[in-house]
């Protein structure tokens, strides 16, 4: 890897920075974990082997819906919770959009100067 | 202001004069960056042009001047992607650019930053690019075939 492209990985980690502080909890990060296997669950299943409460769970649930990353679609009676990657992935694409604008546009000053 | 940041640095074999000159010059920032503009840059006020890539006549490009200091910083701030005509971006925090120039043995070294993307806010971000994702995807595309034509036939 490039210095420049590593620059620009870590410019995108801090870019990424709201949704990496709502990761940045263990029991956050113990629920994505569980919630990127794929299929969505329900709060009884997420609550289920954990020594905390229905209430403390849904309030880190609410943590990372606010950032995204997690969505909840209701099944009758019950909230289900499922695991969105696009915030993180649109955030570096983002980024690296605008960041390959720059790469193309800087080229052709160079090749204006220069000839 | 560290956060969220685009850097870059080129070095261009051309006198600092000539960089600047390409940068500051209205006509001939326009032909590199692909933008028709109305009138000369000048410090506090709007830039206000077209972009002329094939297809994409009909955007506006506009941007505030900051800093013109001869030879060394030439900078404007900006709403990056603001590429739909039917959004007013002006309520968004813009983006700075800053063109920093530094005289090499060979030439000058061109350091390139785009700054605050932190501030304009994570949702609205998502906003513009699943609203303007097709529309760069294509123009990317467009962009990278005609570089790297041009940069075959230069063999730069």
């Amino acid at each position: 890897m490039s210095p420049r492209k590593r620059h620009r990985r870590a410019s995108e980690l801090k870019a990424n920075a709201p949704v990496f502080a709502a990761l940045g909890d263990p029991t956050r990060l113990a629920l994505v974990a569980k919630l990127c296997r794929g299929q969505p669950y329900s709060i009884s299943q997420l609550t289920e082997g954990s020594r905390l409460t229905r209430q403390a769970i849904t309030k880190h649930l609410r943590v990372l819906e606010g950032v995204g990353i997690v969505h909840s679609v209701r099944a009758g009676r019950e909230s289900m919770y499922k695991f969105d990657p696009q915030p993180i992935e649109e955030l570096k694409q983002y980024l690296e959009l605008v960041s390959k604008q720059w790469d193309e546009a800087l080229s052709r000053l160079k090749a204006f100067v220069e000839s | 202001m560290a956060n969220d940041r685009i850097e870059k640095r080129i070095e261009l074999k051309a006198p600092i004069s000539r960089v600047w000159r390409a940068l500051t010059d209205y006509r001939e920032f326009g032909q590199w960056f692909r933008v028709k503009l109305d009138g000369p840059f000048v410090p506090g006020e709007v830039s206000r042009g077209h972009i002329t890539y094939p297809g994409y006549e009909h955007l506006k490009w506009e941007a505030v001047v900051q800093k013109m200091e001869p030879e060394r910083l030439f900078s404007f701030t900006w709403h990056p992607y603001a590429i739909d005509p039917n959004k007013d971006y002006s309520k968004e925090t813009p983006t700075l650019v800053e063109f920093r120039l530094e005289k090499t043995p060979t030439g000058t070294l061109l350091l390139l930053t785009e700054s605050g993307f932190d501030k304009i806010p994570s949702d609205r971000r998502l906003e513009a690019f699943r609203m303007n994702d097709g529309g760069w995807t294509e123009q990317m595309k467009n962009i990278e075939n005609h570089v790297a034509q041009k940069t075959s036939s230069q063999g730069v």
